[in-house]
């Protein structure tokens, strides 16, 4: 992944001279591989701890699991490393995932249900990035913002009640599999494709990075960050759109009750992964890395019949530790 | 994103945002299917208590629904205080904000109303609220959700939770000892583990179990959605390859838990529900999924309460009973619903 580090021009790295750990460490590839190690560490527990870890479909369980998330943390992961934050994405998914599954929207087929669930997310997301470029409003404020409305509407159009999937094309989504692995892990596996091609392999890419690492810079070498900040934020709502229909198909329900928190599960998961939440700086890869620690961890305690209290100290004491070993790769590097 | 060509480019996405615009807008209807055996479920009046006495007004506060139980809850009340000429409903915003209730239920108190009926957020935060309408002379109904002091309510009427887990326990154990499984591996899916509720349940649960010399295998906690259910359902579903049967504390998060089963294919079980819902009693009746009981916790409870509250206020006591006062406390009993019964229990089923 050669544009990850816009921020930190290479020259850096050999006048401080800082150490191989630290170097390893720093770059995006060394952060990926402690991820990997953590990660390998949990299969190790898993595969010692419980007898049925290790089977294709547990590990199909994890990666499915992992899918919904997954895809939200892909939208996030480019809003962080363009400098900005996204909190409403749990209830935006929620919203679009009612919105799609009422029985108006259901009489029309299951394309409509799609395109519903898209334009609430793309359309949640371009409400947030309209104010936060052109209303100058921090992106703290207006995606908490848009989490309350978007919670408060999902709620009003669905009466509170989980509306059943009754469209036999969408509930079908996840009980599909194609060579044995599940349609949804496909649909998440694709969104992580185009999300990594398009945030390394093009200009739009190379400027999310450069707009985080400095907007101001970046705004002085021509480029149309207010443009730029509200395509970032409609990419991340289209994100939970998709996201929308996966979990409609998973749970056969819409609800306002969907995503509740995964908008920290998503940041979690995108700090472990190694990207700077003052943007800028951030892989991908590692993010998704982080949602299958994650995921592995909720699995592992199932499998083992703990309760879910130890689960969430467990992710807790990781996150920390994660974060830890970043800041100390990043003074140890000047 | 290059500016040549931007125009065009914007034409066309403004003409797509309007399209969108109108089909979304089209959607967010949900009035098509008129709830079948859903929302409201009374009791007529039978014997003296039928005739009207002396009109009273009744205030009610519920927490907001964010689950297909609490919704049935405030339909219910609504609909019985409908069916009576002397009572005046007086209903408060529901809220799930503990300050927000108190605010509201103060109101009432200042109004002056003839009797409460309050499920409370949360029983122990509320009860100082419930001792100050009592001193007020106004009696109060708590519904479901218990006062930490009886000087708190007139009369608590509420659901059984350790009997609800009696029930699928000594259904799921009858069964298993009637088909002969030696040692059967048993499934729990607990709503959330640290509400006293659930604790109860899952102790009726064992009990019951015990008594046919089984135990409870895996057992994880959801949180009362979909979304949850599924979630755990999968991951339970992989740490025991071979069950027996399993127990889904509630029908509104056991959707999502169905939906993981029918994912990962699997049908070697059988599983019983809890609460009732009326898509729970269809499943059942279908005959079709791996659900063939649930345990009732059932929302008619607010029906109940609205009479009885009517029946305080006017200082009557109940038809059938002797005794000229209505009883300080009603403990619900938890039918279980098979396929045998379910045509009988689907009326008082509630849409999740």
């Amino acid at each position: 992944m050669p544009d990850q580090k816009m921020a930190a021009p290479p020259v850096e790295r050999v006048a401080g001279g800082p150490s191989a750990v630290a170097r390893v460490l720093d770059s995006g590839a060394g952060r990926n591989l402690g991820l990997v190690a953590v990660l390998v560490l949990l299969c190790v527990v898993g595969v010692s701890t419980a007898d049925t870890f290790a089977t294709t479909s547990n590990l199909l369980t994890i990666l499915t699991s992992a899918s919904i998330i997954g895809v939200i943390t892909v939208g996030v992961t480019f809003v962080i490393i363009g400098g900005g934050i996204d909190l409403s994405v749990g209830k935006v998914m929620a919203l679009a995932s009612v919105w799609a599954t009422t029985v108006a929207t259901q009489s029309f087929g299951p394309w409509v249900m799609v395109f519903c669930a898209l334009a609430v997310g793309a359309g949640a997301g371009l409400v947030n990035g309209l104010l936060i470029a052109y209303g100058r409003i921090v992106p703290f404020i207006v995606t908490l913002a848009m989490l309350i409305t978007a919670q408060g509407l999902a709620e009003r159009i669905s009466a509170r009640r989980s509306q059943i999937v009754v469209d036999p094309v969408i509930a079908g989504i996840a009980t599909t599999r194609v060579l044995g692995i599940p349609l949804l892990v496909y649909i998440f596996a694709a969104v992580v494709a185009v999300g990594w091609v398009l945030l390394n392999r093009t200009t739009f890419g190379r400027r999310t990075f450069a707009i985080g690492g400095n907007p101001e810079a970046a705004r002085l070498a021509g480029l149309d960050v207010k443009r730029h900040t509200i395509a970032l934020y409609v990419l991340s709502g289209l994100c939970c759109g998709i996201a929308a229909i996966m979990i409609a198909s998973l749970t056969t329900t819409g609800s306002s009750t969907h995503g509740t928190l995964y908008e920290l599960d998503a940041i979690a998961a995108v700090i472990i992964g190694g990207t700077l939440l003052t943007g800028g700086r951030g892989t991908l890869i590692g993010s998704i890395l982080g949602v299958l620690v994650f995921t592995t961890i909720t699995n592992l305690f199932v499998l083992n019949n703990l309760a879910t209290e130890v689960q969430n100290i467990a992710k807790g004491v990781i996150i920390v530790v994660a974060v830890l070993i970043q800041t100390r790769a990043q003074r140890s590097s000047p | 994103m290059s500016d040549s060509s931007g125009l065009a480019r914007r034409g066309f996405l403004v003409g797509a945002l309007g399209v969108g615009a109108a089909l979304t807008a089209a959607c967010t209807s949900n009035a098509a299917p008129a709830a079948a055996g859903g929302g409201a479920n009374v009791a007529a009046a039978a014997g003296d208590n039928a005739e009207p006495g002396t009109p009273v007004t009744i205030g009610f506060s519920a927490p907001a629904a964010d689950h297909g139980w609490i919704a049935a809850i405030a339909a219910n009340a609504q609909a019985q205080a409908g069916q009576y000429s002397d009572v005046t409903l007086e209903a408060v915003n529901p809220t799930n904000d503990i300050t927000q209730q108190i605010a509201a239920v103060e109101t009432l108190i200042n109004q002056g109303v003839d009797a409460l009926v309050i499920l409370p957020n949360d029983g122990s935060q509320l009860t100082s609220l419930g001792r100050r309408a009592m001193d007020a002379g106004i009696p109060v109904i708590n519904l479901d959700r218990i006062f930490d002091s009886p000087l708190a309510y007139r009369t608590w009427i509420g659901g059984d939770n350790y009997g609800m887990g009696v029930s699928a326990g000594t259904y799921i154990g009858t069964r298993l000892r009637d088909a002969g499984v030696a040692n059967p591996v048993i499934g729990e899916i607990a709503g959330i583990d640290n509400l006293p509720l659930t604790q109860a349940r899952s102790q009726g649960f064992s009990d019951a179990l015990a008594s046919f010399g089984f135990a409870v295998g895996p057992r994880q906690a959801a949180d009362f959605t979909a979304q949850g259910g599924q979630r755990v359902a999968a991951n339970l579903l992989q740490a025991a390859p071979q069950l027996d049967a399993v127990w889904n504390h509630d029908d509104d998060q056991g959707i999502g838990v169905l939906a993981a089963i029918t994912q990962a294919g699997r049908s070697e079980f059988f599983m019983v529900g809890g609460a009732g819902s009326a898509n729970a009693m269809r499943e059942i009746q279908a005959d079709t999924s791996v659900l063939k009981a649930t345990v009732t916790y059932s929302p008619t409870m607010a029906s109940s309460a609205m009479a009885l509250a009517r029946l305080v206020a006017q200082n009557r006591g109940m038809g059938d009973l002797v005794e000229k006062e209505v009883p300080t406390s009603i403990t619900l009993a938890s039918a279980t619903i098979t396929k045998e019964n379910v045509d009988t229990y689907l009326p008082l089923g509630f849409e999740s």
